[in-house]
């Protein structure tokens, strides 16, 4: 259990001031000059040491991320840029609004770290377009650190950084890393194909790096009280506090800050108020936001949270946007509504993501109502095969897991469906054959 | 170089080679969609993916990654990619089977049926069945033009549409808008493409999303007789494949030549065809009292004989050779008019600056068109290259976007589809130029390999001027060419024709000797009544009501502005029906083949030329095109070397550039006014009869 005293947001629900005088009170912008001065590879390691994994779903260590960046520049005169993706959409997710509205300056402090110790005098941040409020407060605080000449030239840290702030539209695609660089250069929102990563080839052609907007606001916090104490955090390999945001048929849904490696009972017990109807009204979960494979009850009350412990689940943390589903939950309906949202969301570049998808949501329709055939469980997860790994980006994995979570753990239940749906049908065929047959 | 083991072969390819180039380079074959060669990759389609070692543990698309993506194994093995595994063959018939799902199954009914990437591929990489139940997607069709017709039920979003208007047509009017299953291909305002590239996207498209408008329906490409042959409707002289059946030519099709058209058309030779049929000449026609009479070969040629006769002979006879017109002809004409002992031949545009003395790299592109993208600077003189030569203009573009070439242009301020520094239209920039002034002037002073392209509309001014201008215009393009920077085995200076007969009549001297007058003299000849007999071998694009009393013989294939001038019309064969030596504007010796047979009793012209020379008594001594070739070899060794240049010298530039210059005044612009109009068989397409009324803004689109 997280202690008060590590907490890194002490305002994620926006009591206290969440300008520039209330982040100072709360140790923003405090040592941010010492820090600067002992340099980057400084940081590098501190952010090393820290154990610190990216917060946007994929885990990948932050400050290994960093060292994919040019030493002094391309080489050849191209500026190094950080990117921060604030393009929060994925369904269940909401801890990413909540730094930018209530601990804006969390953000702007760390991107300027970052940016030290990427050596990239610039960071732009792609909000995401729904987010009204969080722009207008994230905008002002990016003002007030200009005029306290916190950032921009010539500023008391002595390290020239801009911050540039540019609005999405509201597409999902556009959260994916090179979609994003994609749109904020102004075309269509549409991945790139990797290679060249973006570390060598990516905002306006120059090394660019993508972060998480909580992995960034981290990075402050983790240089004035040491990576060991971020370490010391957690498991070995899954260090450090985590945002984790908890909707769904809990008694109180929450978003709150907790060590990684508590337990999903603890968390719901401490946090949520307990399941609705309690443990035994429990169905299953999704713990790391919608491209995840759901969890059967039996398996996640006890399971760690964290990027080792859930994959031990048979799931992933992803960014720790758990769903819960009591047993009033339609598990069939609920991921037909995922794979609706995948459908509408592809980009519709490569064919395995943009057929698969609306193929996949069309039988999951279907089953439903049970209005399919029991063998057509095994073709949707064959199909389900066919789109992961085979796309440019990772939305179509993303796309395929709720399905394959579906099936791997609730097979009995659709089975059950289409034999209801067959009982109930008449001998004029309301259960239509197979238009290939 | 870097190795890579290819399904356990270890090939060695340049480090720049993606998986798929080197898959080939090892005999493995990878099916692909939306990979073109000549456009960018966009590994959308994913048919191409492979399995590697030393990479991510997924399929990868071959056609993106680097070999010098992969990294070796631990003890410097060379990095292993694999096309025939299980998880290849899993992962293309998924890809096949996505791509199948939406795609109608209309094969029957649908023109790229025999010719279809999918079909093809989908018998190779597909399975039997359709396991996909649901309905199927529904597009609306779009339109885009007169030429392409849409069918976008079809459409598998390759983008190779979208990416071959945007990089090699430049123009910005195709796109795929929408999301996910709900993309689709559009010009979104659905209005005609203004390219004159458009038709290319037809062959691009690897399915039967985009087809032919006017072939749709007519034939299927398995009952089409293929003949490889050269395009004539400019001086580019692309390479061809014309298809036929019976006696129709039913489609024409480019052939893939990476020193002229790689393997891209215009639309005026792709869509071409349908004038073919139209106003065809079919049988002789002899004048009777004002009206043309049909007539037989006898009659036609007695005609003529008397006409002859009556005149004075020797000089008062003339020849002006069309655009149109191939060597052979020009020879056989050129061989009569010795023979009635005239010099008055001549194959050059009214008032044209190119001198019969001039050497041979005085009036060929001299540093070829695929050398156009080696070239550091480019300056275009009095020439819309975009009209009067697509392939050129697109070559330019490529050169353009590749190396930033800075390109300037005196002439008419077109859209070029490249961006360019507009110097104005009249001779003083071009002084101002060879003085090295402005900006482009200095670029050009530096520059190691300047190209100058002297357009027609620069070197020919019309009946109105003298031709002093034009030959001013080459010896200042031949300074800048050869000037202080300039390499010294490098030929920059390029005479861009805009007719396929011009550098052929030339080589043989189809020019003014003897006495003989040129092209507009000879027409004010004859209005003059000085003139008794005319031969027009194809020439249209003379004032034909400028000839006075003269007695004019056409010899041509349309019912044209010559023929209806004419006292006499032999008929002849058209470009696709007979076998022809052209010479490009490079200078490079082509041949056509014959395709089908001319209609009713048309003749191929050199035979038309030898029958009436026996007629008059005067025959020439050859009987066959195997003897008229010998002949022609014989006096024109270099014409015998089909598809090379016989290059002019860098020196005969440089004596051009010496050539003191006394024109103080003149205007540049383009010739060509309609591109899809310029020659007698375009005015007889009703295709390129719509195309022209479209781009000059007569009609509105169709649907």
């Amino acid at each position: 259990m997280l202690a008060d005293q590590d907490r890194i947001f002490t305002n994620l629900y926006g009591q206290g001031d969440w300008g520039l005088e209330g982040a100072k009170s709360r140790g923003a912008w405090q040592d941010t000059a010492t820090f600067i001065e002992r340099g980057r590879d400084w940081i590098v390691n501190e952010v090393k040491g820290s154990g610190l994994r990216g917060r946007g779903g994929a885990g990948f260590p932050t400050a290994l991320k960093w060292t994919f960046m040019p030493k002094d520049g391309a080489g050849d005169g191209r500026p190094s840029q950080l990117l921060v993706n604030a393009d929060e959409s994925e369904p269940g997710t909401c801890k990413d609004r909540d730094i930018l509205r209530h601990d804006p300056h969390k953000l702007v402090e760390g991107c300027l770290l970052a940016g030290r110790a990427m050596g990239a005098h610039i960071a732009y941040v792609y909000i995401r377009g729904e987010f009204i409020r969080e722009r207008h407060h994230f905008e002002a605080a990016v003002q007030q650190a200009y005029d306290a000449r916190l950032i921009g030239k010539n500023n008391i840290h002595g390290w020239d950084f801009d911050i540039v702030v540019h609005h999405g539209a509201g597409a999902y695609i556009c959260g994916e890393e090179t979609a994003m660089i994609e749109s904020l250069e102004g075309k269509k929102g549409q991945p790139r194909l990797k290679p060249p990563f973006p570390a060598a080839m990516g905002v306006y052609g120059n090394p660019t790096t993508v972060n998480n907007v909580e992995s960034i606001a981290v990075v402050p916090e983790i240089l004035r009280r040491g990576g060991a104490w971020f370490a010391g955090i957690g498991r070995p390999n899954n260090t450090g506090t985590k945002l984790m945001c908890v909707s769904g048929h809990v008694n109180k849904p929450a978003t709150f800050e907790e060590a990684m490696g508590v337990t999903f009972e603890e968390i719901i017990e401490k946090h949520c108020g307990g399941i609705r109807g309690g443990w035994d009204n429990l169905l299953a979960v999704i713990p790391g936001g919608a491209s995840v494979p759901c969890v059967p009850a039996e398996k996640i009350r006890h399971a760690i949270m964290d990027f080792d412990g859930l994959k031990e689940a048979g799931s992933s943390l992803g960014t720790a946007a758990v769903i819960v589903m009591d047993k009033s939950t339609d598990i069939i309906k609920a991921i037909w509504r995922l794979s609706a949202f995948y459908k509408h969301e592809s980009c519709g570049q490569c064919t395995p993501c943009r057929e698969g998808t609306g193929w996949m949501m069309r039988v999951m329709e279907r089953m439903v109502e049970g209005r399919a055939q029991k063998r057509e469980i095994d073709m949707l997860f064959e199909v389900t095969k066919q789109i992961e790994g085979h796309t440019i980006c990772a939305l179509g994995d993303a796309a395929a897991w709720p399905i394959q979570g579906l099936i791997r753990n609730f097979r009995p239940v659709i089975e059950a469906r289409i034999d209801a749906y067959t009982y109930s049908s008449t001998s004029d065929g309301a259960v239509p054959s197979m238009a290939a047959e | 170089m870097a190795s890579i083991k290819v399904d356990g072969q270890l090939v060695e390819v340049p480090d720049y080679y993606t998986l798929m180039q080197a898959a080939e380079a090892a005999g493995a074959e990878i099916p692909r969609f939306c990979y073109h060669e000549r456009l960018s990759v966009a590994g959308n389609c994913r048919m191409c993916l492979v399995e590697v070692k030393g990479g991510p543990p997924k399929p990868q698309a071959s056609c993106a990654m680097n070999v010098k993506d992969l990294r070796p194994g631990p003890n410097g093995e060379p990095p292993e990619m694999f096309t025939n595994t299980p998880m290849v063959k899993k992962a293309r018939e998924g890809v096949m089977e996505f791509l199948l799902i939406n795609h109608p199954l209309d094969c029957p009914i649908c023109d790229q049926g025999g010719e279809c990437d999918l079909q093809d591929q989908a018998m190779a990489y597909g399975v039997d069945t359709s396991r996909y139940a649901e309905n199927k997607r529904a597009v609306e069709d779009k339109y885009l033009g007169p030429l392409v017709k849409t069918s976008m039920n079809r459409c598998i979003h390759c983008t190779r549409c979208v990416r071959f208007t945007t990089e090699v047509a430049g123009i910005t009017e195709m796109g795929l808008t929408g999301r996910g299953e709900d993309a689709e291909i559009t010009s979104y305002l659905e209005r005609a493409l203004t390219s004159e590239l458009q038709g290319n996207v037809i062959d691009l498209c690897p399915v039967g999303a985009l087809t032919s408008k006017p072939y749709a329906f007519h034939a299927r490409p398995w009952e089409l007789n293929k003949t490889e042959s050269i395009d004539v409707m400019d001086a580019v002289g692309s390479a061809i494949r014309v298809d036929s059946r019976g006696r129709e030519v039913m489609r024409i099709l480019p052939r893939v030549n990476e020193a002229i058209n790689e393997e891209w058309i215009s639309d005026k030779t792709r869509f071409i065809w349908d004038g073919l049929k139209s106003q065809r000449l079919d049988r002789p026609y002899v004048r009777h009292n004002g009206k043309l009479k049909p007539a037989s070969w006898d009659e036609a040629f007695a005609a003529i004989a008397r006409a002859l006769k009556a005149s004075g002979g020797g000089n008062k006879v003339g020849a002006i050779a069309g655009d149109l017109a191939a060597v052979e002809d020009m020879y056989a004409l050129k061989a009569l008019m010795t023979a009635l002992g005239s010099g008055m031949t001549d194959c050059r545009p009214a008032m044209s600056g190119i001198d019969p003395s001039m050497p041979r790299s005085a009036y060929i592109f001299n540093p070829t068109i695929a050398g156009i993208e080696d070239a550091d600077a480019i300056l275009i003189i009095g020439a819309n290259p975009r009209k009067e030569a697509a392939l050129v203009n697109a070559r330019i573009r490529k050169a353009w976007r590749a190396r930033g070439t800075p390109i300037a242009v005196i002439g008419d301020q077109a859209d070029l589809t490249y961006g360019y520094e507009y110097l104005g239209n009249s001779l003083s920039a071009l002084v101002d130029l060879v003085a090295r002034k402005g900006s482009f002037g200095e670029i050009l002073a530096k520059a190691v390999r300047p190209l100058i392209i002297v357009g027609e509309g620069a070197v020919s001014h019309g009946a109105a001027h003298s031709k002093q201008i034009g030959r001013d215009v080459i010896a200042m393009a031949a300074k800048l060419a050869t000037g202080s920077g300039a390499s010294e085995d490098w030929n920059g200076f390029a005479l861009l024709h805009n007719a396929a007969s011009r550098v052929g009549g030339l080589d043989i001297g189809f020019v003014p000797h003897d006495g003989g007058v040129c092209s507009a003299d000879q027409v004010g000849l004859a209005g003059k009544g000085e003139l008794d007999v005319l031969f027009l071998l194809g020439a249209d694009e003379y004032d034909m009501n400028a000839m006075g009393k003269a007695f004019v013989v056409y010899v041509g294939t349309h019912g044209d502005a010559g023929a209806h001038r004419a006292d006499v019309i032999l008929p002849s064969a058209a470009y696709t029906e007979k076998s022809g030596t052209y010479v490009n504007t490079e200078g490079r010796v082509q041949m056509t083949e014959r395709a089908v047979f001319p209609p009713g009793e048309a003749k191929e012209d050199w035979a038309i030329i030898r029958a009436l020379s026996a007629v008059l008594g005067k025959p020439l001594p050859f009987n066959s095109l195997t003897g008229l070739r010998a002949a022609i070899y014989a006096e024109y060794p270099h014409l015998a070397r089909i598809d090379q240049i016989a290059a002019g010298s860098v020196a005969d530039v440089r004596r051009l550039a010496g050539a003191a210059t006394k024109s103080t005044a003149a205007s540049f612009t383009s010739p060509v006014k309609d591109f899809y109009l310029t020659n007698p068989i375009a005015r007889a397409s009703a295709t390129m009869g719509e195309c022209a009324a479209l781009a000059a803004g007569l009609k509105q689109a169709a649907e």
